[in-house]
This record gives C-alpha cells, structure tokens and sequence, in this order.
C-alpha cells in the first residue's frame, strides 16, 4: 500500500473572470513519476505555483506528508521537502556555476550559512563540485550564466533545487528550450539522478515524446479542470485528450 | 473656529505652492520613471533666473508698468524651461535609461550637485531680493487678518496648472498618447508612438513646472543657494504620499500635508520639522503606492 | 606571502601603513583623515547593504545617532573615555538597527531609499527642535580620553586617529570576512535573483536585516569618532545631503574592496578641503562629474579596478587551494 505523499484536494482558483483551477484533486503516492500536461493557461503552472506556496488557491487544501501546507510561503515550502525547477531557469545571472551551487548549497547544507567561514572552503567546493558532477555540468564550473546552453542551464537550475534531500520535486518544462538531440540525453539524466535519491517527481510537458517515456501516470489539464488521469498510452488515446490537450485528430 | 479658519487658509496657501513645487517631480516619474533629484536644483534656478529677469526689468525702467514683472517671471520660468530641460534629457538622462530605477535616482544626484555648484558660479553666494511682484498685489482681508494678496494668486495659479495639466493629460489626444507611455512604454512603442519624443517633452514640462515653483516662490523669499535643498525632500514626500506618477495624488499630498504643517505651526511647533516626513514614513508603511495607486510599490 | 595575502596580513600591513602616515603627516592632514576613515565606516556599512540590492539614503541616521550618543555621555555622565563611548555607539546603533531593520527589509529600490530617507529626516526634524539638546546649534563634544590617559593638543589628535585606523582595519577585516563567508555570498545572490533566494528556502528579509544591522553599527561607529573629532554635532548629521556624501562614496567605491571604500571616502574630503580653498564652490561640482563618470564607465566602483581588486582575483585562484 504505497503511502499518498502529495494531495491537492478540491483546489479552486480564479483570476478575476479566469478560472485557473477548478475542483482539482491529485493524490500522489511516494515514489512516482507523474507528469501534467495541457495547452498554455489551462492550469498547470498554476497548480505548480499552489503546490510551492507562489500563489494560494481560493479553496481547497494542499497536504504533504500528512501536513496542511496550503498556506505554506515558498521558502517554508522548500524546508518542508518540496521544490521546483523553472521554465525559465531561475539562476543568479551575475555568477558562475560554481558560485550558484555553492549557494545552494549554503543555504540547504547541514548546517545554517556561516557568518565568517569562507564560501569558497575547499570543503564547500569539493561538495558543490560532487553535485555539479553528478548532473554532468562540473566542466561549466567557471562560466557566467549567460555563457551557457539552454539545456546546461536547466541542468544547473535542477541541481541547485536537489540540494538538501528533497522528497518532491516539480519540473516546469524541463525540456523546453533545449535542443532536440539533448532532451532525451538531460531527461534520463535527471530522472535517473532523482530516482536515484529517491524523490518523488512530477514534471509539466508540452513533448509528448518525453511525456510517454518517462511519467508513469499523466493528468491532463483543461480550463483549470483536470479532464484525464491514466497511464501515457491510454490517456493519449482519450479522445477528450485528443481534443482539448494535443490536438491530434481522431 | 477662527483657529480652524486660519489653519485651513494657511494650509491651502501651503499646500498650493506645494503642489505646484510637486507636481513636475511626479509627472517626470510617471512618464519616465525617474525621481528627479535635481527637481528642487531646478526650482532654484527658476527661482534664480526669475530675480534676474525681474531685477533687469526693474533696472530698464519697469518702475512705469510694474505688472509687467509677473511677465518677465514667466519668460524667465520659459527660458529655463526650454533650456535646461532638453539639454538634460538628450545630453545626459537618456544614456542611462535601461538600468536600475535606483541607478537613474543616484545619476539626477550627481546632476542635483553639479547643478548646485553651477548655479552658484553663475549667480554668486549672495542672496538675491526681488519684492516688488510680491508687494504688487496688495494685502487682503480675511477674518481678523491680513494676506498678502500674492499668496492667493499663488492658490489660483496651482489651481489652473493642476486643471491644465489634468485637461491636457486626459482630455487631449496627446495626453492620452502620454498616458499610454506612462501605462505601458514597451506597448507605446510598438504602437508607433515615439517614446522619446514624448520624453523630452515630458521632461522638459516637468522641469518647467519646477522652475514654475521657483519663479512663483521667488518674490517671497531672499533667493540664496541651498533653496533646493530643503524643496526637493518636501517634494518627494508630497509625492509619496499622494502616489508616485499621480498628478490627483500631488494634489491631494500636498494639501494634507499644507494642513498638516499649519496645524503642527499653530497647535505643536514642536512637531513642524518632522511631522512631515512622520506622514511620509506613515504612508510608505502602511500604504506604499501612496493615496493614488499609479505604479505598484516594489515591496516583496 | 601567504599570510600577507590573507586578510588579517593585509589588515596588519594597511594598520602600519596608516600609523606611519599618521605620523608624517602635518595635523590638519591627520584631521581629515581621521574623518575619512570614520566617514569611511559608514559608506562601508552601506555596501553591505548594497551587495544585498539596496542603497540607503539615510544611514545619516546612526551617524547622528553616534555622534549625538557620544555628545550626551561626555557632557552629561562624564564618561569620555572613547572605547567606551563606542561601545555605547554600537549597542545604541545596533538596537535601533534591529528595530528598523526588519521593517525596511521588505521594501526595495526606491521606496526602500525613500522609507530610509525618511527616517533619518525625522530625527532630523526632532533634533532641531529640541532645544534643550541645542536645538539646530547642536552639541559640543567634550574631548576624548583614552583608557585614563587625557591627551591635548597634537597628542589628542593623533592618539584619535590612531584608535580610528585601528577601528576601521577591524572593521574592514571583520566585514571582509563577512562578504566572503557564505552569507556573504547569499546576499549577492539576493541582489541577483531574490526568487531564487527565497525558493532555495532562506530567509530574504533576514539576510537583508542582518545586512541593515551591521550597517546600522557601522554608521554608529562612524558617528562616534566623527564627533569626537569634530567635537560638535547637530541635526545636519542627520539631514539627507549628509546621507547622500556617504551613498557617494559607496557608489565611488563600489562592494568587491574594502581598501576603496576608505580610498573613496578620502578623495571626497580632499576634494572638498582644496577646491574649498583654490576653487570655491566647485566642489560639489567636480563630485557630481565624478559620480556621473563613475555610473557611466565604472558601474561597478573603483573597487573593481585591478589594483583595488587584486585580493577578489587570488580568492578566485585558491578555491581549491587554501583556507583563508
């Protein structure tokens, strides 16, 4: 009986005349891979930005772990096991890849940032530079932001969320942006490297491709509604799917 | 009751010159997004150039027709105007549009202290009197005392700027395309309006509306260097409070603020210096977009 | 060489160097250093907040606060001793930095400037109307002593400027220490992206308070010893164009060297002193063209010219290597 990690019960979210979420219920268990589909504004950033305390829902709950963390700010969201990875990948632009794990790092280390001892600790390097390599990026240690290729940067931003043990991590568009022949290469990557500690995932996709080969379970979106919950193969075939999500003709 | 009466007149003869030392600041940072620190360094050359426009008047025989000097304080505020204000925008202010808010406050610094030390070379250090505008008008009754007539000329003249630049700003079909800028300076553009055309206008009103202040204020006061200083802080707070880039807000600001320090004046002179600045901090607390929400504060 | 290259090195070598000018130097070059250096502190506090993305224009307000601390415990408790006055600057200054901290911590750019502004224009405005403190006229500052010994004359002045190079190369080590450790390096994230900061799970208003408070002791620190140097105060401490001397000197500056804050801080008051007596009213003049210079060319400060910046670049190189 696997045990339900993350619940969405009943959300409700409007924007103005916009409804953004509407009477949305997610149960998941501790372990799995799930991904959210749907066309632009049809919710899932926005229950992306709910889970992680961005925004709060109108009604409706969110519970981790058995906690009510619906009103939970981003950062006591972080501290509770949850985080996220960004569409546009959200990096300190006036630093290296070094500097923005050693950040990291600090911040989610085992003990609480140092007023005195040097960030740039032979220890600390030697850490950051383990996880850099995990991620395959260690190469890029001492280039700008600005310097890198989409799919580094994504890497990057994903590394830099894994710090601390997390138990779920939510992927916005992990992939996009990224250059064709890079997408499987980065998702198997990152999948494995998640699995490998494992942390319970879910990720937004607009790729279909990387939907099927990686997410055990889908939920796709619509007009804030979540109109199909199933495994890939099926849930494609869903003519309400082909509809609304991916626009494939029957 | 007659306490009351004289609080209000003296803080409506306030709050009008006020608004009319304000209203420049806000309208420059609501079209540009910039906070003019050189604002209270350009009343002061208003200030200036009016007590020489006025003292030459007076010296080429304006004894004959002396309302004629109210005509040479407002060719002086023009010169100033068409002078000064292109110049900066084109020459100094547009190289830094694109950086940091904060960065374009530290730049109008600089220009405040060159401007300072310029206006000191070209007028000296010593304070400058030019009266007779002032005297021209008379005095007035009003209750059991005497105004000076000039102060109510100051209220009608805010009170016509305030409405004109109201009308023009929401009546006229370039105002509205100024309002549009102010709105959304990315969506203007790509409209077809030229930004920067409306910016050197913008600022360049913005700067006559300063000088304006000064111009008025001249005649009141022995026109000496380190007048700005003291200004340009009593516009910053008129404009916080009434909301950064709202001309209604200026107005309002400087109002409650022209009560508040005529009411500190005659019930706690204790209060007068900071009572001020007390409302400012007050207001950025507890409602930073100031009493007319223009621009959104940066507050996380 | 690695200990000179070390912080603690470089502070030693900038004491000695300090204490030898000190003692070349004829006494109205040791005065204005002396006030240099405490102008310094205060600059240098506001970097620590400019590395965190936010530029006070009001730390005029712990300046006041020092001076006006130290005014009132010589003249009214008799206590003159400066170790001691400064240790009732910092615990004063750092007080109300804790207070106001927290507060203007969640605000930024402008309104942060502003709010900061404000503040400081109030106690302003309270100052000058109490007369029972000197009203505008202000205080005089009885003279320093030293832990008992009373110094006059030549003697005060160097004995005060000694304990103030000692102050300021604590003060540059400690605070070196502090933008290097990985606090420090959290605040330069938050200036960057403070979304990412805040979703990394820290605390910004924290960071940004801490940052508030050493920069509130600083400006206290710096109130101190300029009073006691000038041995006046008054309100004008207080007032925003004092404010605006030290936020040019931080932007002069810059946030990646501490020697350039103080190296800033003196080209003002020389700037001020000789263009006061050879050229009078340009002095503004010329630091507003520098300022302007400066934003334009220089964004990042003098401090990010090689020479000034020499001990960023070797940090960089032993990453791996040393432990400083």
């Amino acid at each position: 009986m696997t045990e339900v990690l993350l619940a969405a019960e009943n959300i409700h979210k409007s924007f103005g005349a916009v409804t953004a979420a509407k009477d949305v219920n997610v149960s998941m268990p501790k372990g799995a891979v799930w991904s959210l589909i749907g066309s632009n504004g049809a919710g899932k950033t926005t229950f992306v930005n709910m889970v992680t305390g961005y925004i709060k829902p109108d009604q409706g709950r969110i519970m981790f772990g058995g906690q009510d963390i619906t009103s939970f700010s981003p950062r006591e969201v972080t501290k509770a096991g949850i985080r996220r990875s960004f569409q546009i990948p959200q990096l300190c632009g006036e630093m290296n890849v070094l500097e923005n794990m050693l950040i990291s790092l600090s911040i989610n280390g085992d003990t609480p940032p140092s007023f005195w001892a040097h960030a740039k600790k032979k220890q600390n390097v030697e850490q950051a530079m383990a996880v850099l390599e995990q991620f395959r990026i260690a190469d890029h240690r001492n280039r700008l932001i600005g310097e890198l290729s989409a799919g580094v940067r994504k890497l990057l931003d994903i590394a830099m969320a894994m710090t601390g043990n997390p138990k779920v991590m939510m992927l916005d568009e992990p992939t996009s942006g990224v250059a064709a022949e890079e997408k499987y290469p980065i998702m198997d990557l990152v999948i494995e490297t998640l699995k490998a500690a494992k942390v319970t995932i879910i990720f937004v996709e607009h790729d279909m491709d990387i939907v099927t080969r990686y997410s055990e379970r889908v939920l796709a979106f619509y007009n804030g509604q979540i109109i199909a919950d199933d495994a890939p193969d099926q849930l494609l075939a869903d003519p309400e799917v082909k509809r609304y999500v991916t626009g494939t003709s029957s | 009751m007659d306490l009351i009466a004289v609080i209000l007149v003296d803080g409506l003869i306030y709050g009008a010159w006020l608004f009319i030392v304000s209203v420049g600041l806000t309208l420059v940072f609501g079209v540009l997004n910039i906070l003019n620190m050189a604002h209270g360094s350009i009343y002061a050359m208003g200030a200036y150039a009016t007590a020489t426009a006025v003292g030459a008047y007076f010296a080429m025989g304006g004894e004959a027709f002396p309302m004629g000097s109210y005509a040479a304080m407002i060719a002086a505020t023009l010169i100033v105007a068409i002078v000064v204000g292109p110049i900066l925008e084109i020459f100094l202010l547009r190289h830094f549009y694109g950086r940091d808010e904060v960065v374009l406050v530290l730049v109008t610094y600089g220009l405040f202290l060159i401007l300072e030390d310029v206006m000191k070379l070209i007028w000296g250090v010593d304070p400058l009197f030019v009266y007779q505008p002032y005297d021209l008008l008379g005095v007035v009754e009003f209750g059991s005392l005497y105004y000076v007539t000039y102060d109510f000329l100051v209220i009608g003249i805010s009170t016509s700027v305030g409405l004109l630049v109201w009308y023009i700003l929401n009546k006229t079909k370039q105002g509205k395309v100024v309002l549009a800028v102010i709105h959304d300076r990315e969506m203007s553009q790509s409209m077809g309006v030229n930004v920067n055309k409306i910016f050197v206008i913008s600022f360049t009103a913005g700067v006559f509306l300063a000088a304006l202040g000064g111009a008025l204020t001249a005649p009141m006061i022995s026109v000496s260097p380190g007048i700005s200083v003291n200004v340009i802080i009593l516009a910053f707070a008129v404009v916080i409070i009434g909301g950064l880039g709202s001309i209604e807000g200026a107005a309002i600001g400087a109002v409650f603020v022209g009560i508040s320090r005529a009411a500190s004046v005659h019930l706690l002179p204790e209060a007068e210096l900071f009572i001020i600045y007390l409302v400012m901090a007050g207001v950025l607390v507890f409602r930073p977009e100031g009493l007319f929400q223009k621009t959104q504060a940066r507050k996380i | 060489m690695i200990f000179l290259r070390s912080i603690w090195g470089s502070a030693l070598l900038a004491l000695i160097i300090l204490i030898l000018c000190g003692l070349a130097l004829p006494e109205w070059a040791v005065f204005l250093v002396t006030i240099s250096l405490s102008k310094g502190l205060v600059a240098l506090g506001l970097v620590a907040l400019m590395r965190g993305g936010l530029v006070s224009f009001g730390q005029g307000l712990y300046f006041c606060v020092g001076a006006y601390a130290a005014g009132f415990m010589a003249n009214w408790f008799g206590i003159t001793d400066v170790f001691l006055l400064t240790f009732i600057g910092v615990l004063l200054s750092g007080a109300m930095g804790a207070i106001f901290g927290p507060l203007l911590a969640t605000y930024r750019g402008i309104f942060f400037a502003m709010l900061s502004l404000s503040l400081s224009m109030i106690l302003y405005g309270v100052l000058s109307k109490m007369s029972v403190i000197g009203g505008t006229d202000g205080l005089n500052i009885a003279a320093p002593t030293f832990l008992g010994y009373e110094p006059e004359g030549w003697e005060l002045g160097i004995s005060l400027y000694l304990f103030t190079c000692v102050a300021t190369v604590l003060a540059g080590a400690i605070m070196r220490i502090f933008f290097d450790s990985q606090r420090g390096l959290i605040s330069l994230a938050i200036r960057d992206n403070e979304l990412r900061v805040e979703y990394l799970g820290a605390s910004v208003r924290k960071v940004i308070s801490i940052n508030y408070i050493f920069a509130a002791v600083l400006g206290g620190v710096g109130g101190v010893i300029s009073g006691l140097a000038i041995g006046h105060v008054d309100p004008e401490y207080s007032y925003w164009t004092t404010s605006g001397e030290f936020v040019f000197v931080a932007i002069l500056s810059g946030h990646l060297s501490i020697a350039a804050v103080f190296i800033s801080s003196i080209v003002l008051e020389v700037v001020r002193s000789f263009s006061n007596l050879y050229f009078p009213n340009t002095w503004q003049l010329s630091l507003g063209v520098f300022l302007l210079i400066v934003i334009f060319v220089l964004p990042k400060g003098l401090g990010s010219l090689k020479i000034l910046n020499r001990n960023a670049d070797a940090a960089d190189k032993q990453d791996t290597k040393e432990t400083p």
